[in-house]
């Protein structure tokens, strides 16, 4: 899988799961996870932290 | 068996953390990403499986906090309630909440313009706290200390876009160690508690790189925590203290969604269990 800003090797692991977060690391950008078959993994660009994201 | 949710929007290693605990308890578990569930006014409660009871575990505030109303519309079972998240969220309603039920909390102020918070701190006095009434993870908590900060600050506020920016709120400066406390109830217990050494600033939040430690739970700890708990409502709650070297502990604050990755690696009880045990308790019969 490669980033779609730098076009750098983002390794999936093998127990990551939709809805989670992987990075790039080249250029850091962040990444979701938003579909997993298997081999088979779709990103998407991950929501970036609003003010009232937290405890 | 129940069928037990997790609803999320980032799937974190707390998350993940309940649904294995759940699987091994022998539970059915699903995860609904509420950034993908579409629900209307039509909607009924058998159109979408949110199982037996909800764990509302969304990063964002809001989203968690509308998302909870329309289940609750659904007449799903979930935890933590529509109310108590509502109360939670807000810094002003919990401190009212904790005051008004006689749980030891710091002296706050309250003003409703940047012209009142200025003559309110000449009032009170430096040093003194600014919090956002609504935020997380320590964002926008400052310690006010002179006059020249203070305007800058209160400027700051007065032209950012939220509209909750106008609403100020300050608190006293508590003299405590360099850390504090931070508690999980769930139900009418304390089932963890840890200290949060701060990293050389006045704050201490594990997301800003606080060392989590593991803190003994006294009598006095679970006496107002649990009152603490009780004034917003009950549920899942991760709670706020600091060591006040005169009055001894006060509570700060009320978290509804409580991250709990750092604590469960030291804490004697298994945390997702206990979470999951109060959620099944809500499972309607």
């Amino acid at each position: 899988m490669n980033c779609s800003e730098c076009d750098a090797k983002i390794n999936i692991p093998d127990d990551a799961a939709v809805g989670e977060l992987v990075s790039c690391p080249e250029c850091g950008a962040d990444f979701e996870i938003a579909k997993k078959d298997g081999a088979n993994v779709e990103l998407k660009p991950a929501e970036s932290v609003g003010e009232d994201w937290g405890e | 068996m129940s069928k037990i949710c997790i609803v999320f929007d980032r799937l974190r290693l707390e998350e993940k953390m309940l649904q294995e605990q759940a699987s091994k308890m022998g539970h059915d578990t699903i995860v609904v990403d509420a950034k993908t569930s579409q629900i209307s006014t039509e909607s009924k409660k058998w159109d979408i499986d949110f199982g037996d009871v909800v764990l509302e575990r969304c990063v964002s505030y809001f989203r968690g906090l509308h998302f909870t109303a329309c289940l609750e519309f659904l007449d799903v079972p979930v935890i933590n309630k529509y109310d108590v998240a509502d109360k939670c969220g807000n810094k002003l309603v919990t401190s009212l909440l904790l005051k008004k039920h006689g749980v030891p909390t710091p002296k706050t102020y309250f003003a409703f313009s940047s012209e009142e918070a200025a003559n309110l701190i000449n009032k009170v006095g430096f040093p003194i706290v600014i919090k956002p009434v609504i935020g997380s993870w320590g964002r926008g908590i400052l310690p006010l200390r002179d006059k020249d900060t203070t305007e800058a600050i209160i400027e700051m506020r007065d032209i950012a876009d939220g509209s909750h920016d106008r609403i100020y709120y300050l608190q006293e400066v508590i003299n405590r160690p360099p850390r504090d406390i931070r508690a999980i109830t769930v139900g009418d217990q304390v089932i963890a508690a840890m200290y949060r050494k701060s990293q050389g600033d006045f704050k201490t939040n594990i997301a800003l790189g606080g060392d989590p430690e593991i803190c003994e739970i006294t009598k006095e700890m679970e006496d107002i925590c649990i009152k603490a708990s009780g004034a917003v409502g009950g549920g899942i709650l991760g709670i706020d203290l600091m060591e006040d070297e005169k009055r001894g502990l006060v509570i700060h604050e009320v978290n509804n969604t409580v991250e709990f990755k750092g604590l469960a690696r030291v804490a004697k009880k298994n945390i997702p269990q206990e979470m999951i045990n109060f959620a099944l308790n809500h499972v309607r019969k």
